[in-house]
């Protein structure tokens, strides 16, 4: 790893934590539509994206265990709330369908927008799965925007649905954008460009995508910020008590 | 003394099979991203996966594993996965898009670069090969796998989806 410093080093394991987290729980919350989806390809359409964020979850652990964290499976079933550096926005219950899918959109787009930017990082091992994932989000943020386009302008109770999600969804979704304590060391040393830039970029694009369809942007809003800190609301520990369960019992548990 | 080429080992592991679709050999896949050979005959083989949530990924590399010690000239084996290149459906090869075909699966378009629905809309029918089809789902029963229907032969069909 060519890192200059210990401060770099520390740095990217923040980037890391908060993004590997923010993967896992999201993933978990997807898969909660397993059986569950309004139609058939809706199902399958989050089990899939749910597949995908915990592989992904996987290999960013993974890079966090090279950087001498413990192994993905300690780290990611052995950690309680105050642990996690997700985001607020990934632990809310998955609600209605209309909640999830508005989530689906706001997320992924930051995602999306946030692998891109780490295309170049300088820590290479980053950018080299960030390349991989950044083709395969592509599909994830199709889906969100097809759906949100089709019912942001379907009849009035999908747009009146729409429009109340979106009411709902951000304040949440700035928290995803929560600046950490090493910004300027990432940035500095060409790891990552940082959240500002990256929520400037992204509030752009879904601001477009949304206005265009006649969804009105809610203004004046607090974000709900505090995740990225471990401190979070009193949905977190259910889902990891959840999550875990298996785990809990015998950590050896195999297929 | 080296006695085994890298083109001995791709030929092993095109005996090797993708596990979730077995007409397919894993080189014709294109996972297989590196082959290295030295002069004890200690092999390196390189695998990327086509994506980070599939689960066969561990499966395949205990299936190279597996393969290449039937060979007793060989030296030490070792496989690792990385990203260091990125797969995309166009490493898949001409054999490899045949194989997929004969399992039902239409094989994914060429280097589709962006991603709209459009790429996915009129992909040929593996039954009959029209293109007057339609994309039900980019989401199917495993990641690479996408959901459509012929309208001209009446026939659900999955498609091996576009991946750059």
């Amino acid at each position: 790893m060519d890192f200059f410093n210990e401060a770099h080093v520390e740095a990217a394991k923040d980037l890391l934590y908060k993004m590997a987290d923010d993967q896992l729980i999201i993933g978990h919350r997807n898969s909660e539509w397993t059986g569950l989806g309004p139609i058939l390809e809706e199902d399958i359409a989050f089990s899939s994206m749910a597949q995908d964020k915990l592989g992904q979850s996987e290999h960013l652990y993974n890079l966090l265990h090279e950087l001498g964290e413990a192994d993905a499976d300690t780290v990611a079933f052995t950690r309680n709330a105050n642990q996690f550096h997700s985001c607020h926005f990934v632990e809310y219950p998955i609600g209605e369908y209309d909640f999830s899918l508005m989530r689906h959109f706001l997320f992924d787009m930051a995602e999306a927008i946030r692998f891109e930017m780490l295309v170049n990082s300088s820590y290479e091992n980053l950018a080299m799965i960030a390349r991989k994932f950044k083709g395969e989000i592509k599909y994830h943020t199709m889906h969100a925007n097809t759906w949100v386009k089709q019912l942001a302008q379907g009849n009035e109770e999908s747009k009146a649905r729409m429009q109340s999600a979106l009411n709902e969804c951000w304040p949440l979704a700035l928290g995803i954008f929560e600046p950490g304590k090493h910004e300027d060391v990432l940035k500095e040393a060409g790891i990552f460009e940082g959240e500002e830039a990256l929520q400037a970029q992204w509030l752009q694009e879904v601001t477009k995508l949304l206005t265009d369809c006649g969804l009105v942007i809610p203004e004046n809003v607090t974000p709900s910020y505090g995740g990225r800190k471990c401190e979070h609301t009193d949905h977190l520990q259910p889902l990891l008590d959840e999550m875990t369960e298996v785990y809990a019992i015998d950590p050896s548990a195999d297929w | 003394m080296k006695s085994v080429t890298s083109d001995d080992i791709r030929n092993f592991l095109k005996e090797v099979k993708d596990p979730e679709i077995p007409p397919i050999s894993i080189v014709d896949l294109g996972i297989v991203t590196g082959i290295q050979v030295d002069d004890e005959n200690n092999v390196d083989v390189t695998l990327t996966p086509t994506f980070a949530g599939c689960p066969a990924l561990k499966i395949m590399e205990d299936m190279v594993k597996e393969r290449l010690e039937k060979e007793s000239n060989l030296g030490e084996i070792t496989v690792k996965t990385t990203f260091e290149t990125t797969w995309t459906t166009d490493l898949i090869t001409e054999e490899g898009r045949k194989a997929l075909l004969t399992h039902g699966l239409a094989p994914p378009k060429q280097n589709p670069g962006y991603l709209e629905l459009d790429v996915l809309s009129d992909t040929p029918c593996p039954y009959c090969d029209s293109r007057n089809t339609e994309l039900k789902s980019p989401f199917g029963p495993t990641l690479c796998r996408s959901l459509h229907y012929c309208n001209n032969c009446k026939q659900a069909f999955e498609g091996f989806k576009p991946v750059g």
